[in-house]
């Protein structure tokens, strides 16, 4: 066996590091430790000089073996390994010591951490002296590509694939694709109708070649890795026939029983059997058997008996249907936060209190009145506050702002002027119009005559203390800017309920292995440069499901998302990573408890010539060593995290 | 005499905690330089042996640390890491080590200050503790 002849490199970042840590005083250390034939300490080891000092060692020192201190091995392990690999040396004899955000950047005694800095070099000097070199393979991949949720989203990323002519499927929990935008009536600030806007996408995406739209369907199980996932995926019955049906409606017409229209708001009504609306893609029936009174009660098939297609079919059963891709986008977005959290705020005690949503739902000429703002009682309102910040920048539920509220709240008081003449209140905590025309816009409405008041709201009540107010809605709220409490009578009340994670958020996250953030949205992998980009490699997220955002920004996401998973496809073949479990046969006594422990069924007892072992599928294997702790012998060991590695760690961190 | 300094190993997983610990650096949340951490893929797959080994070696407190049962990259690390954890901890109580000084933690990506707060604790509880009872020199 060759020498060990390590390489130690110490970086200042700048004085990141070199202004807490004594780096000199590491790198001398560094060269007394066992087996170190060079240690230096450098400016900036990621630049290109500093790469090419490892470079240099590899070829001239014959340096074998390469710690490099600096930053998080998140940030610049890939950087250094692949300096080791283009001087010869494999990629895995590299060991990164974080002495930037685990120490220079966490302690402000010197001492200390300079103490601490050497300790983290040892420990990194004695891991990478038992590190072995490891082999990248690698695999053809499946350039098909699924993407869950069919909103603008899911929608717009569905597209810009298929485009390229790949693959898509497209996998929407709802009978129709189009999510909340489908229920917007005006998109700010342009006020262009979101209908008009949304609807040829739509379209394409029903037509298009190569995209397989998968409506009313649910994933169930996702197995593999990044270039080969399999994905089971529920199609729930519908119980009419997508192929026969023609969404001519008369199933909806016939059907005597209605419920609240979920699109709507529960401001109109649908039938028991319908389109959930008018440009619903796929445009097929659905029936609700929740409360269709045939699956009830076993009478009725008025449906039935009125479709001339023969679409209608009430034995129709749950469907699985086994998906191969290679990449994943997930663009589950958002549900609205249930404003009745707020019990002060009165919704769904007093009338003419209205969502966000619902008002979208009165403005759109296709919803329930037609276009018409209108009070319980047929009336238009004479005045109407709204309130933002319903359960966002609220410590009490959401912390965080959801960054839509100010801007359609402005359209709202503009579509109020322009269809009542109704006096508009504005009461806001701050007005945030910081995208492309929105400041413009904020001015527009200012000079169309909308009141303005500063402050949070702390109740809408019906208790009236003047005759002004009887029979009215009160808004109490502290004016912050006049520095007193105002009460204002209005008619109607809109609020703007904040957006926030899907209440199945979790187990999407579960399902694909993904991290939320503390918010409980899903978490990119850097916030700032990897933003679309999950924990799980192939796993990408685009849209509200990612955080608060309007539309444009959801559609720049969701073609980045649709870029990153072109470009693995473009790769054509996927990196094993080899850092995965192996097995020593001679030791392995094939008890099974790495079969039974694993949760992805990489490794299992098969028969050898003649001799039952285990034996590892690679291309199922995360590398997270579970199996190697359960083993009774000590046979099986993670490529790159093997026991000797992490035990010689703690060993040299105790050493002194 | 100096103030006694404990010396903690902190297996954080690769995903969650070790992540947590790189944002406390970045948004410079700064708690003491007791603690060194060592990287490990899932907080689930901590061998027994690499805890036993450290309080062996001395180490005056061991925590291992990492995501919640919901973030697990592997699916069920975090129920691992519990098993496990249950059966090191009797093993531990066995050395004669007080129960504090061994310390389980779910921590994820974003709880930053929550790590710097648990090693803040964990160095506040072992100085009052003293140095473990195994530390070579250490007479019990």
């Amino acid at each position: 066996m060759e020498d060990i002849r390590t390489g130690v490199y110490i970086c200042h970042c700048g004085l990141n590091i070199a202004g807490t840590v004594d780096v000199e005083e590491v790198a001398n250390y560094a060269g007394t430790l066992p087996a170190v034939v060079v240690a230096r300490h450098y400016h900036y080891m990621c630049s290109d000089p500093g790469q090419a000092l490892i470079k240099d060692d590899i070829k001239n020192l014959g340096v074998n073996r390469v710690v490099v201190a600096s930053c998080s091995p998140r940030m610049h392990e890939p950087t250094f390994r692949r300096a080791c690999q283009d001087a010869g040396l494999n990629p895995y004899l590299f060991e990164h010591a974080n002495i930037r955000e685990h120490c220079s950047w966490v302690h402000d005694d010197k001492r200390l951490a300079t103490e601490k800095a050497k300790d983290l070099v040892r420990a990194a000097v004695r891991r990478v002296s038992f590190h072995e070199p490891l082999e990248i393979k690698e695999r053809p991949l499946n350039p098909n590509v699924l993407v869950v949720g069919g909103g603008i989203a899911g929608i717009q990323a569905a597209l810009d694939i298929a485009n390229g002519e790949h693959r898509v499927y497209l996998v929407e929990k709802e009978p129709a694709i189009g999510g909340h935008m489908a229920q917007l009536d005006r998109t700010f600030p342009t006020l262009d109708c979101s209908e008009c806007i949304l609807t040829p996408k739509m379209t394409e995406v029903g037509q298009h070649p190569f995209i397989t739209l998968l409506a009313y369907s649910e994933v169930e199980e996702v197995v593999g890795s990044v270039g080969n996932f399999k994905v089971r995926v529920k199609k729930k019955a519908r119980y009419v026939d997508e192929e026969k049906c023609t969404g001519c409606g008369v199933c909806e017409e016939k059907c005597p029983w209605k419920v609240d229209s979920e699109f709507e708001m529960g401001l109109g009504k649908r039938g028991v059997v319908y389109v959930p609306f008018a440009q619903a893609i796929p445009h097929v029936a659905t029936i609700d058997k929740e409360h269709c009174v045939y699956f009830l009660k076993g009478k009725c098939r008025a449906c039935q008996k009125f479709c001339d297609a023969k679409a209608i079919d009430f034995e129709q059963k749950d469907e699985i249907v086994e998906l191969e891709v290679g990449s994943i986008i997930l663009t589950t977005g958002y549900d609205i936060f249930d404003t009745r959290r707020i019990q002060q705020y009165g919704y769904g005690k007093y009338d003419n209190i209205l969502t966000g949503l619902e008002f979208e739902r009165m403005t759109c000429a296709a919803g329930p009145t037609e276009g018409k703002v209108l009070l319980k009682n047929g009336q238009q309102p004479g005045s109407v506050a709204i309130i933002h910040c319903v359960g966002s920048r609220d410590e009490n539920y959401h912390e965080y702002c959801s960054r839509v509220c100010c801007m359609y709240a402005l359209k709202y008081a503009h579509l109020i002027k322009e269809l009542t003449k109704a006096e508009v209140y504005q009461m806001y905590i701050d007005m945030r119009c910081f995208g492309e025309g929105f400041e413009e816009f904020y001015r527009r409405v200012c000079d169309e005559g909308v009141n303005f008041i500063r402050g949070k709201v702390a109740k809408v009540t019906d208790v009236a203390l003047t005759e002004d107010e009887q029979g009215r809605l009160i808004v109490a709220a502290e004016d912050t800017l006049l520095g007193r409490m105002i009460r204002v009578p209005v008619d109607m009340v809109i609020l703007c309920p904040a957006l926030e994670p899907r209440s199945d958020a979790d187990g999407i996250a579960k399902l694909f292995t993904i991290n939320r953030r503390a918010d409980g949205f899903f978490m990119e992998r850097h916030v700032k440069l990897d933003p679309v980009a999950t924990a799980t490699e192939g796993v990408f997220i685009a849209g509200c499901c990612e955080g608060p955002k309007d539309i444009p920004d959801t559609v720049a996401q969701a073609s980045a998302a649709a870029a990153k998973a072109l470009s693995v496809i473009s790769r054509g073949r996927v990196v094993i990573e080899p850092t995965t479990a192996q097995v020593n046969e001679v030791l392995c006594q094939a008890c099974g408890r790495c079969e039974e422990i694993c949760d992805f069924h990489a490794p299992k007892i098969i028969s050898k010539d003649g001799l039952r072992v285990s034996s590892v599928d690679a291309a199922l294997c995360k590398g997270c060593g579970a199996c190697a702790v359960v083993c009774p012998t000590g046979a099986m060991s993670v490529r790159h995290s093997t026991r000797e590695q992490i035990k010689g760690m703690v060993e040299a961190l105790l050493e002194v | 005499m100096a103030e006694f300094e404990p010396k903690i190993i902190a297996f954080c997983c690769n995903w969650c905690t070790y992540a947590a610990a790189d944002i406390a650096g970045t948004s410079r949340i700064h708690y003491p330089a007791n603690v060194r951490i060592v990287r490990v893929m899932c907080s689930g797959t901590v061998d027994p042996i690499y805890i036993l080994r450290a309080f062996e070696m001395g180490a005056d407190g061991v925590l291992v640390a990492g995501c919640h049962e919901a973030d697990c990259h592997y699916l069920n690390g975090p129920l691992k890491c519990d098993a496990m954890f249950e059966k090191i901890k009797k093993m531990v109580n066995t050395l004669g080590l007080e129960g504090e000084r061994l310390r389980r933690e779910m921590i994820a990506a974003a709880e930053a200050p929550i790590f710097a707060h648990v090693i803040e604790e964990m160095v506040e509880q072992l100085k009052k503790l003293g140095p473990s009872p195994l530390r070579e020199g250490v007479k019990v």
